[in-house]
């Protein structure tokens, strides 16, 4: 029910926006998340954009990870 | 595809395993509140991953488990009120109510339609306006914002038959309710999408007064993996706290704009839950000012004395007493294609994500 899915932003026109999954077009509200641009990524959650993905978290979190993983003894 | 397939990569999954194996020595028990994580832990088996010390229990995350028999009683009685188009999300038209389940009534003829989002029924209101369009408002946090939205823009668009039945929710009540009630757990894996809406002070008094560890987790195995590494860190210092792993996503103060049209449109109420009886202030109501918006304002049913389906023990599995492998019923009477209880609905109910993975 919480489920929400990365999409990007193809299109903004008003309230609404023009997103992508796999290829696949959907349209996402905005009338819960201000400052959607083209290029971004949101999450997509029954027809609504609830917030947008930040990328430098999402690599930051990977590369603590990857930082684990050089370090794991052989 | 970005932002999910990072998240799922073997190696990675296998060094946070290894370095809990290394750090974890307490015996834990951290439930996952949210049905989308316990849908993800048993979809990529990361139980088997695990220290046998740390113990996962699902909880009450599950919105269309935890509506209580009576709202699906009252649901039904509005579907069959005459001139009434009832829409829904997909799940809980098969949920079985006392005697029958929307779905059947649907076949009885009441007008019932799915909807993918919300702002389809203003849709069908506005192509039906000689009926009047009843949403059933369902879910947490991250969902009631989107109900919210919809009676915002009615408002604004002047749409006079479109309201919505209410059994919204919100989480923190009820994990206060459990760990009062006496179920053991030391840390929670707080629902990724909940907090993205409200932010991470919901939690503040669960560490800092109950003592738990929260960690606010994604829905990827990786994600998963992570806030459990988070946790057990925790504990093993003996430093309970609010931690975010799934920081692209939640920030601490949350979504401000769905908070406020969140806070706009509901106010809080003591509710029903199933298993778990009323929980004071855990429900959201529409308030008074947007009365007309409000389906419980605007006409009255008879709602008979609801049932529980016999045998099943959904209510204990929501409160994490029980596993879907201690009922009678679970596999047998009770299937996906039949189910008896809510739990078994859903497709993130713990009864069904059980069934879809069982071995």
């Amino acid at each position: 029910m919480c489920l929400a899915i990365p999409a990007k932003v193809l299109s903004v026109e008003g309230a609404s926006a023009v997103v992508s999954i796999e290829e696949v077009e959907y349209t996402a509200s905005l009338l819960l998340l201000d400052g959607v641009m083209p290029g971004d990524y949101i999450m997509l959650h029954a027809g609504f954009a609830i917030e947008k993905v930040d990328p430098e978290y999402a690599a930051e979190t990977l590369r603590l990870l990857v930082e684990m993983e050089k370090n794991r003894p052989e | 595809m970005k932002y999910i397939d990072e998240y799922r990569k073997k190696e990675l999954i296998l060094s946070v395993s290894e370095k809990l194996k290394e750090v974890s020595t307490k015996e834990i028990t951290l439930m996952e509140v949210c049905g989308g994580h316990t849908m993800a832990i048993h979809r990529f088996g990361l139980s088997a991953l695990l220290p046998a010390n740390i113990r996962l229990i699902s909880g009450p995350g599950c919105p269309v488990c935890v509506s209580s028999q009576h709202f699906i009683d009252t649901a039904m009685a509005y579907s069959k009120l005459p001139g009434v188009i009832t829409t829904t999300y997909g799940d809980l038209i098969r949920v079985p109510g006392s005697l029958t389940s929307l779905e059947k009534e649907r076949a009885n003829g009441s007008d019932i339609r799915i909807v993918y989002s919300v702002l389809e029924s203003l849709e069908i209101a506005k192509s039906n306006p000689e009926k009047h369009v009843i949403f059933l408002g369902i879910g947490f946090e991250t969902t009631a914002p989107l109900t919210a939205a919809a009676i915002l823009q009615a408002q604004k668009e002047n749409i006079p038959n479109f309201s919505v039945l209410s059994a919204h929710k919100v989480m923190p009540p009820v994990m206060k309710a459990l760990v009062a009630e006496g179920v053991k757990i030391d840390g929670f894996i707080a629902p990724g999408h909940v907090t993205a809406i409200t932010g991470t002070g919901i939690y503040d008094e669960l560490a800092a007064v109950l003592g738990l560890g929260v960690v606010v987790a994604g829905f990827e195995p990786l994600d998963m993996m992570q806030a459990v590494l988070m946790l057990s860190l925790q504990l093993e210092a003996g430093t309970p706290s609010v931690e975010v792993q799934y920081q692209r996503v939640v920030h601490r103060e949350g979504n401000p704009l769905a908070r406020q049209v969140l806070e706009d449109v509901f106010e809080l109420r003591d509710d029903r839950w199933r298993g778990l009886g009323i929980i004071p202030a855990s429900g959201l109501k529409i308030r008074e000012s947007l009365a007309d918006f409000d389906a419980e304002k605007r006409f009255h049913v008879e709602v008979p004395e609801s049932t529980e389906p016999k045998g099943c023990i959904c209510g204990l599995i929501l409160r994490g007493l029980k596993t879907p492998e201690d009922c009678g019923l679970f596999a047998k009477k009770c299937t996906p294609s039949e189910p008896v209880g809510a739990c078994m609905v859903s497709g993130e109910g713990t009864c069904a994500t059980y069934y879809k993975y069982r071995s």
